[in-house]
């Protein structure tokens, strides 16, 4: 049970939740990539706000499973996770360090700032260049526009030839 | 008709379009050329049922009938469902289902950006969510459009042939009737006609740049908005619904 008193500030909340892997990309944390959108009490209960990466993401359930129990583990056990889908999740909410991780785990960081959706007019223009995240090497080709996950794509590195997942830009 | 009523027949007009394309691009799974696009045209799919479960989660709640997006997709007989004749065409070759998703997916961009500028805020909301998803399937499907027409001497002919055999379907999606024009009074949903011109605009470009010749404007069949399907969507109900049917209230 905790009360006013006791509670913990959402500062310490916050830091719990950055040890709260992505279940399909465990480099990185639920707050390293935005899903985390709002920490709140409301009254005594503990109220997070989560967002999904796509519609149909099979991840977010497990997403709201895994802060419940991490949080649950830490003695809170008045709290509820709600789904939020406006504003729609964008990558620019990925964190530096979340970017910095996804490198060094082996995914190419999302393009930077792509701005809204504007097909038409995108559909005109040449693809981006994603540097491969292994060698740095921006000689790189896609393969397909969605990988193992619907926020990635699959692309090649044509130095090093190691084929390696983008995550997109949306 | 009341504006409750129309509003429930407007979302599932959206949730069945995204639940039928994306049960046709499931069936692709397994099955597909390559590797990528067996991936590809499962992630379209689950962009698309994830759609689904907004939107006919949101119809159920209009409706006030206790009835969520199971309900919905797993109970309904064919003559219920409100989606386009177009998305339940058989995915033929890989042409023919590369053009099907080309013509809907530029449709679906330009309906969902209308969409976000909803009065309804829900409507808004599932909109601005879809339409970065569906900003990447019309890339995906522009591309395969313009690598087909514009590759061998096969793969045109079968992409020629398969925009020939679809474009009887598209003239359905920029025809309103009473539920269209009672969404956009209320300023929910936009002037179909409207998305017309920007439409044929991009198949137009596309087209040329993929040495195809788009088929000229003429008699559209129509019906699916209405619940009068093509002997397709049986068929595609028989294989969704099996499980509801044979165990009903079977859950994970």
């Amino acid at each position: 049970m905790t009360s006013s008193l006791t509670r913990p500030d959402l500062e310490q909340i916050r830091t719990w939740l950055e040890e709260v892997p992505d279940p399909e990309v465990p480099a990185v944390s639920v707050m390293d990539l935005g899903i985390v959108r709002d920490v709140q009490w409301s009254g005594d209960d503990l109220v997070v706000a989560i967002t999904p990466t796509y519609s149909g993401c099979p991840a977010t359930s497990v997403i709201a499973l895994d802060i419940e129990s991490a949080l649950r583990a830490k003695g809170l056990d008045r709290l509820r996770v709600e789904r939020r889908l406006s504003p729609p999740w964008t990558t620019d909410w990925i964190s530096a360090e979340g970017r910095r991780k996804l490198e060094a785990y082996g995914i190419a960081p999302p393009a930077e700032n792509a701005g809204g959706p504007s097909v038409f007019d995108r559909l005109l223009r040449k693809p981006l260049t994603i540097a491969c995240p292994r060698c740095k090497s921006e000689n790189t080709a896609r393969i397909s526009e969605f990988g193992s996950t619907p926020c990635k794509a699959q692309y090649r590195c044509d130095d090093c030839l190691e084929p390696f997942d983008y995550f997109k830009c949306i | 008709m009341t504006g409750q009523e129309a509003l429930f027949e407007y979302l599932l007009r959206l949730g069945d379009n995204a639940l039928i394309l994306g049960h046709r691009l499931s069936e692709w799974c397994g099955h597909s050329p390559a590797l990528e696009e067996d991936l590809a045209l499962s992630n379209v799919a689950l962009d698309l049922i994830g759609q689904t479960q907004l939107w006919l989660n949101l119809a159920g709640e209009i409706e006030g009938k206790g009835r969520d997006a199971d309900k919905l997709a797993y109970l309904r007989d064919a003559r219920d469902f409100r989606n386009l004749l177009l998305v339940e065409q058989p995915n033929g070759d890989f042409a023919a289902t590369m053009a099907r998703q080309f013509y809907f997916d530029a449709w679906h961009y330009l309906l969902l950006r209308e969409l976000t500028g909803s009065k309804d805020a829900r409507i808004a909301e599932i909109a601005a969510k879809g339409l970065k998803e569906v900003t990447y399937h019309l890339e995906r499907s522009q591309e395969w459009v313009l690598r087909l027409g514009d590759g061998t001497e096969e793969s045109h002919r079968r992409m020629q042939a398969a925009i020939d055999d679809l474009w009887m379907y598209t003239g359905e999606m920029f025809e309103s009737d009473e539920v269209d024009q009672a969404m956009m009074r209320e300023s929910v949903g936009p002037d179909l006609a409207a998305l017309h011109e920007p439409w044929l605009g991009l198949m137009r470009t596309t087209a040329e740049d993929a040495t195809l010749t788009l088929p000229q404007p003429g008699w559209a069949q129509r019906g699916g908005k209405r619940g009068m399907h093509s002997e397709h969507l049986g068929y595609i109900l028989a294989d969704l619904q099996f499980l509801q049917r044979a165990y009903p209230n079977a859950t994970w």
